[in-house]
């Protein structure tokens, strides 16, 4: 396991292996899928467990979805890719009003293990309906859960346990890690769901990304590093369940913090970090909590636009040297500031 | 002149009053003019008022091809949590076509649902979903608390060039208000401060505004005076309006029927511990419902929704300025 | 039938007098569909139904007192409260389920189908909706695949001429629901449905030859579209404007209890005195039910939270 032969797909692909091979219940559900799919994410499985268990489907997004929850609520684990979670939302009657009520409206008699693994971000030139990050909403249903993995090792992890878990779990993957490569073990451990992972060490300030901007705070610590700002990064990994424990221990460690993530920032996942974290470590913050994310405007096609909206390692680098900076330069924040900022969408109008 | 009537008279009056005055405004949708002698068919006839089969998907999809051609689309969902079966069309077609077409067409039309009923209507009648299309740019989210803003927002709406979501609460149907005669504009981006006080501010919307009120008045009975504002729009929000009255004030509480997580609320309060960094002297207190569907059963219910007594305790806790856990 | 017709009816006064509350649809007028169908299916047969379900939870099974106790909101109840009127669910006897948004359970009984298929054994799914469905995209999505798949699910449709609060004819210019189905190439057909006896036989032959024998599975789909009436307005409440005195009247000449003691009595499986034992026993045990459901406590309150997700 000391090269770095396996790209993030290849473990999401192993992941689905090997729950198949444990649990004859496991089934997985989508376009394409005994193909392997566009990103190749189920190559082989058909091949190993037969078109019986590796089930291509129409474009019917709504009617898979329910499906698949309908078999989970029989007994079988399906897993089901919608392509593109711009896609989930043909099936979010679905997964809201079905997949995440009904352990709770049957008094607990239905469970529904489903996982449903869908690819969110933007960076493939692909416009403004193949792009979006909206798992933001899946946040506001009690009932579902969420993961956003930033490397194939917790790809593979969290899978295993998604897959195990008796609830309704959305699995988003970033099409632009895909073909990241990196050292997996063979058999890699399941993650439990819940867990954040500390990836770096640091007492200035804490910055807590999501899914491929892991990255790009990691990239960013260093930059701070070499000018002497020390920065703890941590990746959530779940959105639900949250650790914000972890989390908020950090943050009242360092008195600072940046949120980043790729999804829009106003309405943004952020929103309910920030919103959590300033409650949860009132008392120890120094400066206002900074939130990275996408400016409010459809994800644009043009490369050079595209590339100038998604968030990158430099708007984490600004916003933690804004966050340190903050208490040496302490002024009032002027509020009009709000008026013709771009995160106060349509405030202007057009 | 201003006269008494129903909130959702007052809705009706608005659609009425703006397809008299422009001729390329729609009104359809399920359930609607059910008899020949509704209003709206009698006045304006089966091509402009239409009811629908229960299809949101086409009914949305086909409001936003209409809009796109020209007209002016009112689009009657019913609930706001069908909504959900239509969503691609909602945040893929209706709110991109500007955009995507680097702004050469525009997309005038209004979603109205009801949300937020809360009797016994269970998992999928009573979800106060307006927070999922806060993220979403391009759209625009009205909440109209009382009568006349349920006018005055619904006329801006249909005047508006972009999709809007008008989300109406099913309890206030029959609340009545003074509502001005005639034509009446509510701008969006707009707070209405409901009450001015100096010592706490609550920001609520719908239903929930007129609980504030209520903790409000029974807060003043132990001296505390309370700032009550009502956004009216959460899309555009009006940030101004709540910071200004922060600075004031110094403690927040939030009052949101949905659940907690990633409820509107939540979006607010990353704005202020933002932008309000300096003005805040205790954590912000959210009351929400609990983060679970809404339970059938009546005491449950009413365990899990956000009421008066809840918002007077926050109050004391924010102004007890103890640290609160998470 | 009579103890659906019993409990709907004690259900409507009950929700006068707030002790049910919510949204309440009842199916008086159409019980022969529910009867004639779930008295047919197994214990493991998979139904799911919709927003008008109380008839076909209690002719499939589900044990009238429950019912009542969740319709209170009460911890005895099939889902200790937290779902109500339109969410009922009772798995032991395979009602695995009813969903309030109109389509919603459609593929949701596909995937019944589709487990049962995978698990082996000869379970058959069944599922129920309405004419103001078909018109909903899930309808040709589910119905496509499963022909596609020849899922071992039965379609049964109550075709009761309004979709909520308007006639069909404002939704569609179908007539027969089974017509919409006709280019996917499965057996479908439209019976009375206020003929509790031929739906009984219709569908019992659909389910044996969707039940297949042989533990493969079975086959299918099938669809049954069964024409039927709702003698109560779309919800309890409801003001029924859009309704006719007519059509009423004939309705109640149509009714399937009536029909069906007349034509028990008229082949001589009962006499005239045997014909009324059911409603009277029907009415008794209703009253129970209520008792039961009064005798519940609710939920504690903290247990929701608890209940949000499985472990």
């Amino acid at each position: 396991m000391t090269e770095a032969t396996t790209t993030f797909v290849e473990a999401i692909n192993g992941a689905l292996a090997r729950a198949m091979r444990d649990d004859e219940r496991v089934i997985v559900l989508g376009e394409d899928v005994a193909e392997g799919g566009p990103y190749l994410a189920t190559q082989g499985l058909a091949e190993e467990f037969g078109t019986q268990r590796v089930l291509n489907t129409p474009i019917s997004e709504g009617a898979v979805c329910g499906v698949a929850i309908g078999a989970a609520q029989a007994g079988l684990k399906p897993v089901v890719e919608i392509m593109f979670i711009d896609f989930i939302t043909l099936a979010l009657d679905q997964l809201v009003n079905q997949a995440a009520k009904a352990h709770f409206m049957s008094g607990g008699q239905l469970s529904v293990p489903l996982v449903l693994r869908t690819q969110g971000g933007a960076g493939g030139r692909a416009g403004a309906q193949h792009s979006q990050s909206l798992e933001a909403w899946l946040t506001h249903i009690p009932g579902l859960k969420v993961v956003m993995p930033s490397t194939g090792a917790d790809a593979a992890g969290l899978l295993a346990s998604a897959i195990a878990d008796p609830n309704p779990v959305v699995f988003v993957e970033n099409k632009s890690l895909y073909y990241r490569r990196e050292a997996l073990p063979d058999d890699p451990e399941p993650i439990p769901l819940g867990e954040a992972n500390w990836r770096r060490r640091g007492d200035d300030v804490t910055i807590v990304a999501l899914s491929r901007m892991v990255g790009e705070a990691l990239t960013a610590a260093d930059r701070l590093a070499a000018e002497g700002i020390e920065a703890d990064v941590i990746d959530p990994r779940t959105l639900v369940p949250l650790d914000l424990e972890r989390i908020a221990d950090s943050v009242r460690r360092t008195g600072r913090a940046v949120v980043a993530h790729e999804a829009v920032r106003h309405g943004g996942f952020g929103a309910e970090l920030a919103a959590r974290l300033q409650a949860a470590a009132f008392d120890y913050l120094d400066a206002p909590i900074q939130r990275v994310g996408a400016p409010f405007t459809p994800v644009p096609l043009s490369p050079s636009l595209e590339d100038a909206y998604r968030p990158h390692s430099d708007d984490v680098y600004a916003a933690a040297r804004a966050a340190v900076r903050w208490a040496h330069e302490a002024e009032p924040v002027p509020i009009t500031r709000s008026a013709t900022d771009d995160r106060s969408p349509g405030a202007r109008g057009r | 002149m201003a006269r008494e009537i129903p909130y959702i008279a007052a809705i009706n009056e608005a659609i009425h009053l703006e397809m008299d005055r422009d001729e390329s405004v729609l009104y359809f949708g399920q359930n609607l003019a059910t008899t020949e002698n509704d209003e709206f068919l009698k006045a304006f006839g089966n091509d402009r008022v239409r009811v629908t089969p229960i299809s949101e998907t086409a009914e949305i999809g086909m409001a936003v091809g209409a809009a796109i051609a020209g007209l002016r689309p009112v689009v009657e969902l019913y609930m706001a949590e069908f909504m959900l079966v239509a969503m691609d069309q909602v945040v893929n077609e209706a709110p991109r076509f500007r955009y995507m077409s680097g702004g050469k067409v525009k997309v005038p039309l209004v979603l109205k649902a009801g949300y937020g009923f809360t009797a016994g209507w269970a998992g999928q009648h009573t979800g106060c979903i307006y927070s999922m299309f806060l993220g979403i740019p391009g759209l625009k989210v009205a909440l109209p608390a009382t009568a006349a803003d349920a006018k005055g927002l619904m006329a801006t709406a249909i005047r508006d060039d972009n999709p809007v979501c008008f989300f109406h609460h099913y309890l206030l149907t029959l609340e009545p208000g003074d509502v001005p005669e005639g034509e009446y504009l509510v701008p969006f981006g707009q707070a209405d401060v409901r009450r001015s006080g100096g010592d706490l501010t609550i920001v609520a919307t719908g239903w929930m505004v007129g609980k504030a009120l209520a903790a409000a008045e029974s807060l003043a009975g132990e001296g505390i005076e309370a700032e009550v504002i009502d956004p009216r729009t959460l899309a555009p929000l009006d940030t101004g309006t709540i910071l200004a009255s922060i600075e004031k004030t110094g403690h927040v509480v939030l009052v949101d029927q949905a659940p907690r997580h990633a409820a509107a609320s939540a979006l607010i309060a990353a704005e202020i511990a933002e932008l309000g960094f300096s003005s805040l002297r205790a954590p912000i207190k959210h009351v929400t419902a609990l983060d679970v569907t809404v339970p059938y059963s009546e005491p449950m219910e009413a365990f899990v929704l956000p009421d008066e007594a809840k918002i007077v305790e926050a109050a004391h806790q924010v102004l007890g300025s103890a640290p609160v856990a998470a | 039938m009579w103890r659906i017709r019993c409990f709907e009816e004690r259900v409507a006064k009950l929700h006068r007098s707030l002790q049910v509350h919510g949204l309440i649809h009842l199916s008086i007028g159409s019980e022969g569909v529910a009867a004639a169908v779930c008295g047919q299916l197994r214990d493991d047969d998979g139904v799911y139904s919709g927003h008008r379900a109380h008839g076909h939870a209690l002719a499939k099974g589900a044990p009238m007192d429950r019912v009542m106790a969740e319709l209170m909101g009460r911890s005895d109840g099939l889902c200790r409260g937290l779902g109500g009127s339109m969410h009922l669910v009772d798995r032991s006897i395979g009602f695995m389920g009813a969903t309030g948004v109109v389509g919603g359970n459609l593929p949701l009984a596909a995937g019944d189908a589709l487990a049962s298929r995978l698990q082996g054994g000869d379970r058959v799914s069944v599922v129920f909706f309405g004419d103001g469905a078909v018109q909903a995209g899930h309808f040709n999505e589910t119905v496509n695949l499963a022909s596609l798949w020849e899922l071992p699910l039965i379609f049964v449709c109550e075709n009761n001429g309004f979709a909520e609060f308007t006639p069909r004819s404002a939704h569609t210019k179908v007539e027969r629901v089974s017509d919409v189905v006709a280019p996917y190439d499965f057996e479908r057909r439209t019976v009375d449905g206020s003929d509790a006896a031929a739906v009984w036989s219709a569908f019992g032959d659909y389910l044996e030859r969707a039940r297949g024998g042989g533990g493969e599975g079975g086959r299918g789909p099938f669809l049954l579209e069964c024409l039927t009436h709702r003698r109560r307005g779309h919800y309890e409440g409801d003001q029924q404007g859009y309704r006719d005195e007519v059509a009423e009247a004939e309705w109640a000449r149509l009714d399937p209890i009536a029909r069906l003691q007349s034509l028990a009595v008229e082949r001589g499986w009962l006499d005239e005195e045997a014909v009324g034992a059911p409603e009277r026993e029907a009415r008794a045990e209703v009253e129970r039910a209520v008792e039961f459901g009064r005798g519940s406590p609710p939920l504690q309150p903290d247990a929701v939270a608890e209940a949000v997700y499985a472990s």
